[in-house]
């Protein structure tokens, strides 16, 4: 493959994930390329990523790519130290089909875990490259047809079990001090970084070695994740939740500097004559410009009832840390939770207020479950409708989160038209895709007749939403 | 035109020298817009060193630094150029009569009554020059455009004087701390560097190299705290002068290990929110 059609194939990879690549980048892409010395691989890197990734959301997913593209070697790639330990490895394959490594039983895997944990204790990235390889040449293949192998991160990363050196390896980094407190606490949270960076390592490798065997495109696909705004919040791992909520806070000041922006420019204020006849007599008594008062921001007050059943927390826990981070654009936010009973939950999210505790103490205290722990969509209407009546009003935009899966129980239609009517605004964010409304117990369109209903899948939609009601 | 540089490494070394400890990827952007003749767009959360970046760039190539500070509100009066309006006012009185009207339009329409500002400074300077659009996400969208034409030709058009074409290219740095996304167009056109937070290893060379008089072990452990503390659910994680701040403020205090009394004594240097101040405090099993 040639340097120009590798490039080639990168940027249309890149466009397949989702990276806005235009024909220009591509050329500056070239043009860079060939001022670069194309030996020194981050240097390429940094040349690519000047020039075709433009946000930093994108920068994983083209990170992934470059190293399916240009990868760091080929092949076994045995490096000088290495060659011993290649053809053992290919032995102790062979010798124990079907046995899984164990620590503790096999010699040459505790000489491999031993420089594991010295590489991990000194931070050596190249050194953990290197043995990310030795590993998933000896541990990471299985034979899948004849003449061709495949190649699992998983096998490699039990084998060599990284977490499991964590004990020893705090003893080694605190060596002579204290158990405990606060050192081990910086130290857990390096060795748990630099572990999980070695996993990533090993991955990576394994990926080169899937493409090598089976040609880039395919592994391209399916390797590439999406980029942060776009992760379905009913699919979000673990990960991506915390990653979530730690981008609330950005996310709140980039919506709240386009609201404000927007309102400024929308229409502006009264004439201010004293301002302008004051600023007349630098040019002659001529009112050349005139100035306005600064116009009266519309700022509606906000209640959000949101689920919180299992199935749909993810999205209300992130749609009520925003709304709450974005509290200066509202006059006033208030918050409401039910799983079949409702309750309500503004307490929980005081300014300054830290995002975790609030989580927690939101599941722990908030009084959402009466019979059972069925969501039921009916009684938590009506019950919002008899207790909290006072706090919708003409002002007032209505923000319901939910599936609107009721589990087949009571819809309570009449009650929530009669609170829709009251209100100046009511809308309904649906974390479902729309092709699963109306099936099953979801009463969707029931619902959507009194609410427009919108599906809200992803941070992106999300903030397309809080635009049009800021 | 001569580009200011002739490797990344002599990139480096030059900012080095400069007092900006570069990473790869932050000398090859540079190197590749300066030989690329394109504008950069830094990127990044705020107190990693955007803005000394350019200023950096400026002493490690000799040129002098123009800089456009933006605001809400900033237009083209205050960016490109102006004209000198009561000047002209009284060029206009003091003629009277006497001058024919034609002589004295062509004449308030001169050099002398035209107000420079930072744009049309940096392109009309013959001096190797860096022009610093400093916070471009602050200013109105309306300023992009006027942007666009100003760094994709590098000219700038007076309707009375004609148009002004850049005596030699400055090397543009444009900073954003992404409080809105810049237009496309405006990406399309520059390099793009995002500076994050740096790994351990360089800003334990960061603070070496600014805090003169700090013991190495010290630096090391000061770097990977801040580092768990970044790792945090917190909403402003510590910024690169925060950490600096956070060395000269042990420095002062005499204090020459970060324990546990040291550290919940000066944590404020570095976290200014108090729920972020009690979630660490917490997380790092400090009692307050």
């Amino acid at each position: 493959m040639s340097l120009l059609d590798r490039h080639a194939g990168f940027v249309a990879a890149l466009r397949g994930a989702g990276l806005p690549v235009s024909p220009v980048e591509g050329i500056d892409a070239v043009r860079a390329i060939a001022l670069v010395d194309l030996a020194d691989r981050e240097g390429l890197r940094a040349a690519y990523a000047g020039t075709v990734v433009k946000s930093p959301a994108h920068r994983p997913a083209f990170d992934t790519l470059f190293e399916l593209w240009f990868p760091p070697v080929m092949g076994e790639a045995v490096e000088a130290g290495d060659a011993f330990e290649a053809t053992e490895a290919r032995e102790s394959v062979e010798g124990m089909e079907g046995v899984a490594p164990r620590p503790g039983r096999d010699p040459a895997l505790d000489a491999l875990r031993d420089r594991l944990a010295g590489l991990l204790a000194a931070g050596d990235e190249a050194g953990l490259r290197a043995l990310a390889r030795t590993a998933v040449a000896r541990y990471g293949t299985a034979p899948a047809a004849p003449g061709r192998q495949s190649w699992f991160s998983y096998s490699v990363l039990r084998a060599l079990s990284p977490e499991t050196l964590m004990a020893r390896l705090l003893r080694e980094v605190l060596a002579g001090l204290e158990r405990g407190g606060m050192a081990e606490r910086v130290a857990r949270q390096t060795l748990t970084m630099r572990i999980a960076a070695f996993e990533d390592m090993v991955v990576a490798d394994v990926r080169r070695r899937i493409a090598e065997e089976s040609g880039l495109d395919r592994i391209a696909r399916a390797s590439v994740r999406p980029p942060l705004d776009q992760v379905d919040f009913l699919r979000a791992t673990r990960d991506d939740l915390a990653a979530l909520r730690r981008a609330v806070h950005p996310l709140a000041r980039r919506l709240g500097t386009r609201l404000a922006a927007r309102r400024r420019r929308g229409h502006r204020g009264r004439l201010d004559f004293r301002r302008t006849v004051r600023a007349s007599l630098s040019t002659g008594g001529v009112p050349l410009v005139t100035h306005h008062r600064p116009p009266r921001p519309h700022r509606p007050e906000l209640v959000v009832i949101c689920d919180v059943s299992s199935s749909v927390a993810a999205f209300a826990h992130f749609t009520l840390l925003l709304t709450f981070a974005l509290r200066e654009q509202f006059a006033k936010v208030r918050a409401f939770a039910f799983v079949d009973t409702v309750d309500e939950i503004t307490r929980f999210f005081a300014p300054g207020v830290d995002v975790v505790d609030a989580m927690t103490r939101l599941a722990a205290e908030a009084d959402v479950v009466r019979l059972g722990g069925r969501t039921n969509y009916g009684r938590a209407i009506e019950a919002f409708a008899e207790r909290y009546a006072g706090a919708v009003g003409p002002d007032t935009s209505l923000l319901i989160l939910g599936d609107a899966r009721s589990n087949y129980g009571p819809l309570a239609t009449p009650t929530l038209t009669a609170l829709a009517d009251r209100v100046r605004h009511a809308y309904w964010l649906n974390p479902e895709p729309r092709a699963d409304w109306d099936t099953g117990d979801s009463a969707a369109s029931t619902y959507g007749e009194i609410v427009p209903m919108r599906e809200c899948r992803n941070v992106a939609q999300l903030t397309e939403f809080i635009q049009t009601i800021g | 035109m001569t580009p200011l540089f002739t490797a990344p490494d002599d990139v480096r070394a030059r900012l080095a020298a400069a007092g900006y400890l570069a990473d790869g990827a932050i000398a090859t952007t540079v190197f590749l817009a300066d030989a690329l003749g394109k504008p950069l767009l830094v990127e990044g959360p705020a107190g990693v060193g955007k803005t000394e970046l350019a200023k950096a760039v400026a002493v490690a190539a000799g040129a002098d630094l123009v800089r456009l500070q933006c605001y809400e509100g900033l237009d083209e009066a205050r960016a490109l150029y102006e004209w000198n309006y009561k000047k002209q006012l009284l060029r206009i009185h003091a003629a009277r009569a006497a001058d024919a009207w034609d002589a004295t339009h062509d004449d308030i329409f001169s050099e002398e009554f035209l107000l420079e500002r930072p744009l049309l400074r940096a392109i009309r300077r013959t001096e190797p020059t860096v022009l610093l659009i400093d916070e471009t996400d602050k200013a109105d969208v309306e300023v992009e455009g006027l942007l666009l034409e100003v760094l994709s030709d590098f000219q700038v058009t007076i309707p009375e004087l004609g148009t002004v074409t850049a005596a030699r290219r400055p090397f543009v740095v444009l900073t954003s701390n992404a409080t809105r996304e810049l237009s496309e167009a405006l990406k399309r056109r520059c390099l793009y560097l995002h500076l994050n937070y740096p790994a351990p290893e360089r800003e334990r060379e960061i603070v070496l190299a600014q805090v003169p008089g700090i013991e190495e072990t010290l630096a090391t452990k000061l770097v990977q705290l801040v580092d768990t503390l970044r790792a945090l659910e917190i909403k402003k994680p510590p910024s690169i002068a925060e950490t600096i701040d956070w060395a000269r403020t042990l420095l002062a205090l005499g204090l020459d290990d970060l324990d546990e009394r040291a550290v919940s004594a000066t944590l404020g240097v570095v976290l200014k929110h108090v729920s972020d101040h009690e979630r660490a405090l917490k997380e790092l099993d400090v009692a307050s």
